[in-house]
């Protein structure tokens, strides 16, 4: 029974993946967008819908900026909704550093944009309940954010 | 404060046709950087918060469509691009265009009655006392 109860917990209810281009500017922010709109669909509670919008569109500006190519997949559980987004680009060397509110190593042409502040992972982690980065100079990031449904900020 | 009165009060013009002409504006934020505006979103949906700012690309739009932010006012005469103007009527944001500068934006919505957003809650708090 215990073990029945633990199955259903982790079924995922909902699952939707995406493809981001990086360098495409034209269309970044779409995914983030759709996400925000299926989870008002399915009837979540504006504020995680807000948070998850806000993680979300970070992430698929930073893929933008500076990956070649990434995915975003999120997964809506019972009790939490995990997005996972995982990139080929150039990697980041120190995670410590660039978790730093305002720091930034985006271009002028980024900076014009409105983005490159140095606000996107430090934004994304405020967003997130459970938050886990991840970098391979050279290969690529994989962020992990979980939002709890019924959690400290739910 | 209807939107068509901050129309009025800042001698702007609405660069998108939009029907939302009625929407009630309690809150705004002044900002040319996205990650700013998105950091210092506030909890609620009701799109009652304009956003002021210089910057006229389309991330512009998507970040205010993110953040729940319901109208925005470009300052300095900026007129957005078609595509921008096309993506606020696709999310249903308003556009304005005023010559006003930022600060002069900011200073006669403030004084007319239209708080920061980051004061949002302050009047429920007062209320509850």
């Amino acid at each position: 029974m215990e073990m029945k109860r633990k199955g259903m917990k982790n079924r995922v209810l909902f699952q939707q993946e995406f493809e981001i281009q990086g360098g495409d500017f034209v269309n970044a922010g779409e995914s983030s967008c759709k996400i925000r709109n299926t989870l008002r669909e399915i009837g979540i509670n504006s504020d995680i819908i807000r948070r998850i919008a806000i993680a979300a569109y970070e992430a698929e500006m930073n893929v933008v900026m500076y990956a070649q190519h990434g995915t975003m997949k999120i997964n809506v559980y019972q009790d939490n909704i995990l997005l996972i987004i995982d990139d080929k680009g150039p990697g980041i060397e120190n995670i410590e550093l660039a978790m730093k509110p305002g720091f930034s190593t985006a271009t002028e042409e980024m900076r014009e944009m409105g983005f490159g502040a140095g606000m996107g992972l430090p934004n994304i982690k405020k967003n997130s309940d459970v938050f886990q980065i991840t970098s391979k100079v050279g290969q690529g990031t994989s962020l992990e954010i979980k939002i709890l449904l019924n959690g400290k900020n739910g | 404060m209807i939107l068509s009165q901050i129309r009025e009060l800042l001698n702007a013009e609405l660069v998108s046709e939009q029907e939302a002409h009625s929407i009630d504006i309690k809150f705004a934020k002044a900002s040319d950087l996205m990650s700013d505006v998105l950091a210092f979103s506030q909890p609620f949906s009701d799109r009652n918060t304009l956003l002021i700012t210089g910057l006229t690309n389309k991330q512009v739009v998507r970040t205010c469509e993110i953040a729940g932010i319901g109208a925005i006012v470009f300052v300095r005469g900026k007129n957005p691009s078609a595509e921008t103007i096309e993506l606020a009527q696709q999310c249903n944001i308003p556009l304005l265009t005023t010559k006003l500068k930022m600060y002069e934006v900011c200073g006669i919505l403030y004084t007319n009655g239209v708080s920061g957003a980051s004061t949002y809650g302050d009047e429920e708090k007062r209320n509850e006392k």
